[in-house]
Order: structure tokens, then sequence, then C-alpha cells
């Protein structure tokens, strides 16, 4: 424990030491915090409040406004489907049922074994060529159920 | 000499295979070709489209799969050989040839991280008759071209431009480049593929109101435009064109990149502010405008980046060239993206004035399914939805407006026949839930119980009564929320009912899919998804 400890003070350090001289650099550092850790962990609150001088309710706040930061390690891999307009009108529904039947969670879940994370987007920016999914940050077009498969079936 | 093969490194290309396809050239031929990875031409089914630089000019073929590449180069590709795949020398597409590209006039055309490149396809003409001038004379130029914020609202640049050069001390310029909208994804290829436009744009601004910094607030969802801006950001101070005495002018201008987190509402610009400073991306109330007290309190021009990638045109051509293009008041030319369920998808750069139809049918070449187009939505998730009695409809400010609805970013997506938008006008609702900031009441809750209301609809509950709830709340929306995001949600879900009707009733009238599940909790501003109702309604399009 002591050990994690130090490394999460050593990454916090670095990353505010990385960003102090920056105005409003909250949101840079917890994206450099969570690059290195994978996720914030809850300690690391504390810790960039006391380092900022700000109030830990001001940057839990931060955290729980945005989506993109999570306070619980990050699955082996992570797919993402885009759930937006663009890609319902190119079988999005049908195609975010068929993940999660193939994978047995729910979008927002991770499987049983903490392989896979299911999760949501809304827009990649790809909506020419919907449904898109994006699995460990590379995006794929044009996925229907079959090339699902396909992308996930090396996951296992 | 090698041959010069372009394979873009657009995020669009890619996702359908653009690198496997470059890595196969490589490995072929090694240095006998020049792979550039260019931007996007914008003709996206046909991706990913490579080009071979010839005697005849650039040819072009799409679209190509990595296990076509041996057969293409064995049929001469480098010689820009005929083959099925071959599409012609690029500047003879109709498709492309057809278009008036403006903002759009480099992509694809240019190595995007080229500063010889950008010079020779008449990068920085726009900067240094700018610096020609005087601010106030920029910002005339910029008003007088009749050039609107490409973000959505639609506000003439040049008056919010005059606004901040009249207040003194230090001022920001801030590109939201937030661009969260469905359908929309121009400021992504600007950013991917032709960067310099955006940073031109920039430097004409902070000259025109006498700002010193500049940021640029990106989605974190666009990594690639990220990776791609950061490193011109870097090559534009490497060549004095950011940091001091840019161009050896006067000017001085730093720029940053800022990269949000997952929060569609910090498109919204007193959001972004926020988010700028490192707090919650919730909305300021207003007055103050940005333009008066912005970030850090400062005079602050915020505008989209097509918006400030346009400048550059209007200031090497001419206010009255760019003003010369479109209808009404809506001037000049606007980079539609054509997205959905269409069998063309791609940018479509051209006047104001073209009509729906022409983008949908002419351009876009109807359903990619082949089913007959039902609905269209324009301008992301805010914007209406409109059938095809109203494709005549031409895209124009004031004429969407007039319709109740909006051109916003320019995005337009398709929908076929099996839609249905009871289904679409929940989600409009569902996606306020999920994503409004919370400040104000009518979106924080408003959006929860529209989905509430909706779901009776859709069960036949009290039909009038709750038609009639639905639209009251709409208007309480419409005319109490702080922002576009509550203020603009009514415009999908009254759209849908007044030209959609058929499908909030009738034999369509379905089991109540489950209860809104808990996913409302609104102390939680992320609520978890709605993975209960994913799929298992039946009023699901099933294919």
């Amino acid at each position: 424990m002591t050990t994690q400890a130090g490394t999460l003070a050593d990454v916090v350090s670095a990353a505010v030491a990385a960003h102090r001289d920056e105005p409003g650099p909250l949101l840079a550092i917890l994206h450099d915090v969570q690059r290195e850790l994978g996720y914030l962990p809850r300690e690391a609150t504390a810790l960039l409040a006391e380092e900022l001088n700000l109030s830990r309710a001001d940057v839990h706040g931060v955290v729980t406004f945005y989506r993109d930061f999570r306070d619980t390690p990050p699955a082996r891999r992570t797919v993402r489907i885009c759930r937006a307009e663009a890609c319902q009108a190119r079988g999005a529904r049908d195609l975010v049922a068929h993940a999660e039947q193939r994978l047995g969670v729910a979008v927002g879940e991770t499987t049983p074994d903490g392989g896979t994370e299911l999760d949501q987007v809304f827009c990649f920016g790809n909506c020419a060529l919907g449904p898109t999914v994006e699995v460990d940050g590379r995006l794929h077009g044009r996925v229907d159920a079959t090339r699902f498969d396909d992308l996930v079936g090396d996951l296992e | 000499m090698s041959t010069t093969v372009y394979v873009p490194r657009d995020s669009a290309a890619r996702s359908v295979g653009a690198d496997e396809v470059a890595a196969r050239l490589v490995e072929r031929l090694g240095d006998d070709v020049r792979v550039v990875r260019n931007g996007s031409r914008g003709l996206l089914w046909l991706e990913p489209m490579v080009e071979v630089e010839t005697e005849r000019g650039r040819v072009a073929y799409g679209p190509v799969g990595a296990s076509d590449v041996d057969g293409l180069l064995d049929a001469g590709l480098l010689d820009g050989a005929g083959h099925e795949l071959c599409l012609g020398p690029t500047d003879e597409i109709p498709w492309l040839s057809g278009q008036q590209r403006v903002t759009f006039a480099r992509m694809g055309v240019v190595d995007p991280l080229s500063i010889d490149d950008y010079r020779a396809h008449g990068g920085l003409a726009g900067l240094r008759a700018a610096l020609a001038m005087t601010p106030e004379r920029v910002v005339q130029e910029v008003t007088d071209s009749g050039l609107r914020g490409r973000g959505g609202a639609g506000f003439p640049a040049g008056i919010k431009w005059k606004t901040v050069r009249e207040q003194d001390g230090l001022k920001y310029i801030c590109c939201n480049a937030d661009e969260g909208d469905s359908g929309t994804y121009a400021d992504r290829m600007l950013l991917e593929g032709d960067p310099f436009t955006l940073v031109e744009g920039m430097l004409i601004a902070a000259h025109a109101v006498g700002a010193t910094v500049g940021y640029v607030y990106l989605r974190s969802e666009y990594p690639a435009a990220a990776e791609t801006f950061r490193t011109a950001i870097e090559i534009a101070y490497s060549h004095g064109l950011l940091g001091q005495s840019v161009l050896g002018s006067d000017l001085s201008f730093d720029l940053h990149l800022r990269i949000g987190a997952g929060a569609y509402i910090c498109g919204e610009e007193t959001s972004m502010l926020e988010s700028l400073e490192g707090r919650r991306g919730e909305i300021r109330a207003k007055p103050p405008i940005p333009a008066v007290s912005g970030l850090f309190g400062r005079p602050t021009v915020v505008n989209n980046v097509i918006t400030l990638a346009t400048v550059p045109m209007v200031l090497a051509d001419g206010a009255a060239t760019y003003a010369a293009l479109g209808t009404g008041r809506s001037r000049g030319t606007q980079v539609f993206q054509l997205a959905g369920n269409i069998a063309r998808g791609g940018i479509v750069e051209t006047a104001f004035g073209i009509s729906l139809g022409e983008l949908v049918d002419d351009w876009g070449g109807g359903t990619a399914s082949g089913r007959p187009v039902r609905a269209v939505q324009v301008g992301g998730p805010l914007g209406a939805y409109f059938p095809e009695e109203l494709f005549h409809l031409p895209m124009d400010y004031e004429a969407f407006a007039a319709e109740d609805g909006l051109v916003g970013h320019g995005g337009i997506v398709v929908f076929d026949d099996t839609v249905d938008m009871a289904a679409q006008a929940r989600f409009a609702m569902e996606f306020c839930a999920e994503e409004s900031c919370g400040k104000c009441t009518p979106c924080r809750i408003g959006s929860v119980r529209g989905v509430e209301v909706i779901d009776r609809i859709i069960a036949d509950q009290d039909r009038d009564a709750n038609l009639a709830v639905l639209e009251d709340l709409c208007e309480v929306m419409t005319d109490g929320s702080l922002c576009a995001m509550g203020g603009l949600t009514p415009l999908p879900v009254r759209s849908a009912l007044k030209h959609f009707a058929d499908d909030f009733t009738g034999p369509g009238a379905t089991p109540p899919p489950r209860a809104t599940p808990d996913a409302m909790h609104l102390e939680d501003r992320h609520p978890k998804p709605i993975a209960g109702n994913v799929g298992t309604s039946s009023t699901e399009v099933s294919s």
C-alpha cells in the first residue's frame, strides 16, 4: 500500500508540476494523472486539493462532472459504441443490443472476468460511416453485428 | 524519383482501413513511394480514397482496401492507370468539382503538416493581407463579408469582434472545437486535414481585436485531431507563426490546445469557458457576454473552428468576394456534412441557398439502405426533424428558423422509413437529461419529465392530457432554460410530433418501454446509461 500511495503522490506531483504555470490547469492535470494510472483513485482528490489550494469539494465536483474521469481501474479492454443520431440511423440501436448480448453485459458494465468494458459515446465524428465502434482507442466504421464479433473476437 | 501517393489520415478514412492501405503500399514499394497522409477530400463513402501524383495531375482510386493494393499496383496504380476502382483525375470528379470550396479549399490537397505546402496553396495570404491593414479595417472586412458563426448560433462574427476590439487590456481568442453534435464532423476534418488554416484564422482574429493568447478547446473524443493539431502548433512556433513578432510584425500570439473530458454541454460557449478555467462545465448566465467578460473575466472572442478557418479566405480574397456567395442574410458558403443513412456521405461545401432536397437526394444519393428517406435532422441533436415535404427549404438561417428548425453547424442526418420518430423524440429528451449541466431547472428536470411523458404518450395513457403536458413542458424549456441545451431540445421533439404524428399513436401504440429507469437521479450528473431500455423496447427500429 505504501508503494501505491507513494506512486500516486509522485504521479500527482509530476502532473501538477507540469501544469502549475498554466491558468486553470485542473482538467489538464486530471487527464495526466488518469493517463498514468488508468483512473483517478479517490485519494487523488485530496492530494490534488492540497497541491492546488482548492477544496476537496471543488476537485470532486470537477472529477464527477466529466464522463471521461473514472474512479475505478479500467478493464483490460474498452469497447465504446456510438449511440448518437447519425449512427442510430445506420442501426446503432440494434448494434448496442447485439453487443450487450454478445458480451453478456449492459452498456456501462464490465464483463465478469474484468476483461472487457462496454460503454457508449455520443458521437465520434464519423457520422457518414456509422455505426462506429471504438476498441481501445481505435475507431472502426460501418460496424455491423458480424464485424463487431470479429472485433471483439480478439478479446477472448 | 519516387512517386507520391496520398492516403488520408482522416479519422473517417482510418476507421475503414486507411492505415492498412498506407502500410501495404510502403511494404510493397519501400523508397519507391512517398506516402503523404493528407486530409480527406470529403467523399467519405469512397474512403479510403487513394490518390497518385501523375503527369496528368492527381488520379483517384476508391474505396481502396489493403487487399486491393497489390492488384492496383499490378494494374499500374503509380502511372494512374485504369482499374475498376479508378475514379479518374481527382479534380474532374463531378461530386468534387461541382462544389464551391472556400473554407475547405485546401482540404485533402495539402500535406496537413507541411508549412511549405500550405504556403504553396495560398496559405498565409489572408494573414499577410490582415497585417497590412489596421485592426479596425480587418474587423470591418469580416463584418462586410457577412460571415456568421458556423458553430450553430449564426451570430455575425464581425459584430462580436468589434465588441471585443472596443474593450481594454488582456484579451483572448477561444476556438470552440467541442464538436459534439451528431452528424457534424467538419471541425474534426479541418483540424486533421488543414490545421494551419485555423492557426491563421486565430492570428487574424488576434490582430483584429488585440488579443495575445488563444485556446483551442477540443473534445476528447477526437484524439487524432488533437495529435495533428498539437504538432501543427509546434511547427507554427518553429516557423515564427506563433509567439513573438508573428511574420516579423508587431503581433504576438501564444496558442494552446486544451482537451475536454466528455461533456456535450462544453460546446456551449460559457460552459466551455468554465471548463477552460478548470471547473465543472456549468454554463454561465448571460449577460455579461464573453466578448465583454469571458475567459478569466477578460474580453474573449469565442468562435467555432469553421468560422475562424474561413477568415483567412475572407481576408485573402476580400469581403465582397465572400459576400457575393449565398442568399439573404446567409452569406458565403457552408461546409455541409451529409451523415447518417446516406448513400454518398461526406462534405459538400457550397453557397447557402441550396435546398435541403438537393443536398440529400442529388449530392447524397438518398439512403444507404436503398429505402425511402423518411426524415432528416438538420443541425445536430437540438435541430428539427424534417419530412420530404420540406425538402424545398433553402439552406438559410432565417428560412430554417421560420420552419422551427436550425441550420446549426451544417450537419444533415438522414433516416430511412424504418425510423420510429417517437423513439427519436424520446431520445432527444433522454440526451438532454444525460448531458444537461444541471444549472437550470427547465433543462435538468424538464428533460427527465419529457422522457416520462413521451413514454406515456407512446403507451397511449391519457393521450390528450399528456400531449398537452408535453407541449407545456416544451414551452417551459424553450422559454425558461439558460442556454440552448434545454432551450432547443424541444425543437426535435415538437418537429417529430408535428411532422410524424402517426408514430406517436395508432397500430404502433406499443407496450410502454420499461419505466424510465433510475438513471435520472438528479443529484448525479452522470446517470447510469439507460441500458435497461436499449434494444428492449418494441419501438426500436428493427432491420
